[in-house]
């Protein structure tokens, strides 16, 4: 199971600014012996609602670190992150904003 | 007398349904596992890279803005923001255009988020960056050069 990841959502005036910290190698498969093994796919949502997605390569630095911001939250909601990689793991997390 | 068949083949019906939906990308299953733009992840080219995302002829624009670092100390972790001020901003991608496949990350970005990203990406080598927005139906550029003094590709 990989490690959680590490959420922060604040309210900044009336938008919230999530940073997401993830823990994964995100092998490139440039090295030797090492196969590529890399986040894919990224989505966030809030009240149901999906407020970012994404597609990775493996040039996203190992333990990716994330920020953006979007509308239509408030303290006390919850900010839900999933992730999948290459290798078909996954793991979803969240963070109440404040 | 035959209403218990009927129903099983409604059923059935209703599972074909269903599955042609999802096959048609109409209904996608709940799992995180997502699309992910295989043939996009494989270019080297800007052009075969936004070709491969569905774009053609990006037209470079000032309302797309790159922050970083001008020299990058470690080529492993180079902080980027990207923000657009582009109308209808649907999509951010980040390209590095001397890395082994030009793509790193693309973000889609629903109404109600800002179009601003702060993400971190590997680069092996100096190279020109390239953000691209998609904005209703076309696509804008900008880009800037970063140099790399230690390179984050190979280790």
């Amino acid at each position: 199971m990989p490690d959680p990841m590490k959420i922060r959502a604040t309210m900044q005036g009336d938008k919230v600014e999530v940073k997401v910290l993830m823990a994964h190698e995100m092998e490139t498969g440039q090295r030797k012996g090492h196969p590529a093994w890399f986040i894919q796919n990224v989505k966030a949502t809030c009240n149901g609602r999906t407020v970012l997605a994404a597609e990775w390569g493996p040039a996203v630095s190992k333990n990716p670190f994330l920020s953006f911001r979007f509308q239509g939250g408030k303290p006390g909601d919850k900010v839900t992150i999933s992730w999948v990689d290459n290798h078909g793991e996954s793991r979803t997390d969240e963070a109440t904003i404040s | 007398m035959h209403s218990g068949r009927r129903k099983a083949l409604q059923n059935a019906g209703g599972l074909g349904v269903v599955a042609l939906a999802m096959a048609a990308g109409l209904l996608k299953p709940s799992s995180a596992r997502a699309e992910w733009n295989k043939a996009a992840f494989s270019t080297k080219s800007f052009a075969d890279a936004v070709k491969a995302m569905g774009g053609s002829e990006p037209v470079e624009s000032n309302e797309i803005v790159i922050n970083s670092p001008d020299i990058a100390e470690n080529g492993a972790v180079v902080p980027f923001t990207v923000s657009s001020k582009l109308a209808n901003t649907q999509s951010i991608s980040l390209m590095i255009e001397k890395n082994p496949n030009i793509l790193a990350a693309q973000f889609t970005i629903p109404e109600g988020t800002e179009p601003w990203i702060n993400t971190r990406v590997k680069m092996g080598q100096t190279s020109r960056v390239i953000a691209l927005v998609k904005a209703g139906d076309k696509y804008y550029y900008s880009a800037k050069e970063v140099k790399v003094t230690l390179g984050g590709c190979g280790g």
